[in-house]
């Protein structure tokens, strides 16, 4: 018989060669504690954990810190260079990045526009150029521009991570043609990022067959982020098995599901 | 001397290598979790009894938090 564990661990995400059960990846800003960032990592199944790289505020330096809460053994622990506006300034905060998680990868962000958040692509592609060399695994967050996504590939991004719909906005997909084509122009993961608004914006995201969604703000600012951490994790395992299993065509008009040959009473 | 660190300009009394800076200003060292950069450069951890401080030395002091 087919069961869920099987099928999930038939269909592992894959990125820059490190395997992953779950198709979910959650962020660590705006929740209420550092307790229920944990208790939420915990429900949504999520491995990879996004955080951000922030000066130490040296009047108060030891108050409690995510990572003792979170575990770095158990959890793939992404920093993100969220705040950069140029490239330099993105490239700077993934070295510190690098040196603070001890590991490569990196989340790249260069926002062009304080407003909408929405990505500057030309500084975002100048920093993944360059840390690409410098041996990171970058996943840059983009704007959902299948052209551009390819440039991400073509210098060596290990997944691309195109919006659903702005940073925050609780939207959720804006524009499913694109995400379809940036599918089909490249070939590494495709994560959709940013405009989640609830567990119910992500199984049509999914059923694209996007490899993988980045949530924060729909979890952080739920009424319960507990009990939609729980949601989204099943949203994205029945986006993904409804992916797998392929849809059917859609019709303008009816059609029958039963014999219309045989009806009782029929003259 | 003086040292900016983290944008504030800070007088500590005598020279310093970057694990007696942590001390001085109290913070705890963790190996996973903190990174430091002087002049733009990060320093690994394993030269941080090394690397003295300089008069007008830049110091970044950074750590991880909570983030999309």
């Amino acid at each position: 018989m087919l069961d869920v564990e099987k099928l999930l661990e038939e269909d592992p995400l894959e990125i820059a060669g490190r395997r992953f059960k779950s198709r979910l990846i959650i962020g660590s800003g705006k929740f209420k504690s550092f307790q229920q960032n944990k208790e939420v990592l915990e429900a949504s199944g999520a491995e990879i954990i996004t955080v951000a790289v922030r000066r130490v505020n040296i009047t108060d330096p030891n108050k409690e810190n995510l990572l003792d809460y979170i575990d770095p053994k158990k959890y793939l622990i992404l920093p993100n260079t969220a705040g950069c506006y140029t490239a330099e300034e993105a490239i700077k905060t993934a070295m510190l990045a690098r040196e603070a998680t001890g590991i490569n990868w990196i989340k790249l962000e260069v926002i062009g526009d304080q407003k909408t958040l929405l990505p500057d692509m030309e500084e975002t592609l100048k920093a993944a150029k360059f840390l690409v060399k410098e041996g990171f695994v970058v996943l840059p967050y983009i704007f959902d521009d299948p052209v551009y996504a390819k440039k991400f590939e073509d210098v060596g991004c290990a997944a691309v991570m195109p919006l659903a719909a702005p940073i925050g906005s609780g939207l959720g997909l804006q524009n499913p043609y694109n995400i379809m084509f940036i599918k089909e122009s490249v070939s590494i993961p495709v994560i959709v990022d940013a405009g989640i608004g609830s567990a119910a914006d992500i199984p049509p995201v999914m059923e694209l067959g996007v490899d993988a969604i980045l949530t924060n703000t729909a979890l952080a600012e739920a009424k319960d982020p507990i009990k939609m951490a729980i949601a989204m994790k099943y949203a994205v395992i029945a986006g993904r098995l409804s992916y797998l299993a392929g849809r059917m065509p859609k019709r303008t008009y009816a059609v029958p599901s039963s014999p219309l040959k045989g009806v009782p009473y029929k003259s | 001397m003086i040292l900016y660190i983290n944008g504030e300009p800070r007088q500590v009394e005598r020279e310093l290598n970057l694990r007696e800076l942590l001390d001085y200003l109290g913070i705890t060292f963790r190996e996973i979790g903190l990174a430091i950069s002087v002049n733009g450069e990060v320093v690994p951890k394993s030269k941080y009894a090394e690397v003295r401080l300089k008069e007008g030395d830049s110091v970044e002091i950074i750590h991880l938090v909570g983030g999309g």
